[in-house]
């Protein structure tokens, strides 16, 4: 599964994306398995609430099931002009 | 000439907008549309200066601009609006004299103002769409709010450092607003860098006014109910389905699909 990080959250977990062997039925779960795996992660998942989600391009929420997804996106509004 | 000033574009094809005319999607009519079309853009920094510039090229007809801060030495890295010798002036002031420069035959309307709950709303009025250039959350949510209210579509784009963020939304014609996408956080979010390469607003803003010369002459396909994502310095660039949120605060989620 390829994971994808945007703006301030690619600037917390060093990079733009990963690719990741997982067993997490959702991405709740997928985001709890990445903060245990290092304090990069659990820094830049600190507030979940603050962040959004997209499944093979469709934003989706933190509860939304995993099977057949290919790609899982993560990321905040950005608020520059 | 005369024609133009009634928002009827000259249709010679060596004129202003000949490779307009001369473009199947846009031709006579989208150019008439564009002429007849009022674009009201918040904010004439970053974003604000590419949306501003392309838009007043391309002959929209009424161009509304809000912002009340004045031009700083560290804008002009990539607010190309603005100049050297500005400095220290309002933006708006700026804006209006380099905007008549590129085009003198449309009607420009500088709003040296902040918006505001109390402003906003005149502001909105009597505009087609209105494209948040904006800096802020706060501010972003404030806008979407109006629009919402209005029923004006929002043109929202945003950026950060190296990458940036557009999308439509208009709940009235169908889709999400802007907070069915953002909710509104109940904490701020973290401060992130100011920092941004000079060309990414270029990149963002231009892509902006592109998909607004769309709307109002039907062009291809809008970017309502979809969010697109641009990372420039890793070359990534996602358009996500975004959807109405059920029980949203401000839209109510009723949208419906696009």
């Amino acid at each position: 599964m390829d994971i994808l990080y945007f703006a301030w959250l690619r600037e917390r977990v060093g990079v733009p994306r990963e690719e990741l062997e997982t067993q997490a039925a959702t991405v709740a779960e997928l985001v709890a398995e990445l903060v245990a795996r290092e304090p990069r992660y659990a820094t830049a998942f600190s507030d979940p609430s603050v962040l959004r989600v997209a499944l093979d391009q469709e934003l989706a929420g933190f509860d939304a099931p995993l099977a057949g997804v290919r790609e899982v996106a993560f990321f905040p509004p950005m608020t520059g002009g | 000439m005369g024609a133009e000033m009634d928002g009827l574009p000259n249709f010679d094809p060596e004129g202003r907008y000949g490779r307009h005319l001369i473009l199947p999607e846009i031709g006579p009519e989208g150019q008439t549309r564009l002429g007849r079309a009022s674009v009201l853009v918040i904010g004439t920094g970053g974003l604000g200066a590419p949306v501003l510039l392309y838009l007043a090229a391309a002959g929209v007809g009424r161009l509304g601009f809000a912002d009340d801060d004045v031009v700083s030495l560290s804008n002009l890295q990539r607010q190309v609006l603005h100049s050297t010798p500005r400095v220290g002036d309002l933006k708006t002031h700026s804006a209006r004299d380099r905007l008549a420069d590129l085009n003198p035959e449309i009607r420009l309307e500088p709003h040296a103002l902040r918006v505001s709950a109390e402003n906003i709303g005149a502001l909105l009025e009597g505009h087609d769409l209105v494209i948040d250039c904006t800096d802020t959350l706060p501010a972003r949510h404030l806008i979407n709010r109006a629009c919402v209210a209005a029923g004006v579509p929002l043109l929202s784009g945003a950026i950060a450092q190296w990458e940036g963020q557009i999308g439509l939304y208009h709940p009235a014609s169908g889709g999400p607003c802007y907070a069915c996408v953002f909710p509104e956080p109940e904490a701020p979010p973290p401060v992130q860098s100011k920092g941004v390469v000079g060309a990414l607003p270029g990149v963002v803003g231009a892509r902006m006014a592109l998909e607004a010369i769309k709307f109002p002459t039907g062009a291809g396909a809008r970017l309502k109910g979809k969010l697109w994502m641009v990372d420039t310095l890793w070359n990534a660039e996602r358009l996500m389905v975004t959807r109405p949120r059920a029980n949203c605060p401000v839209c109510g989620g009723k949208g419906g699909s696009c």
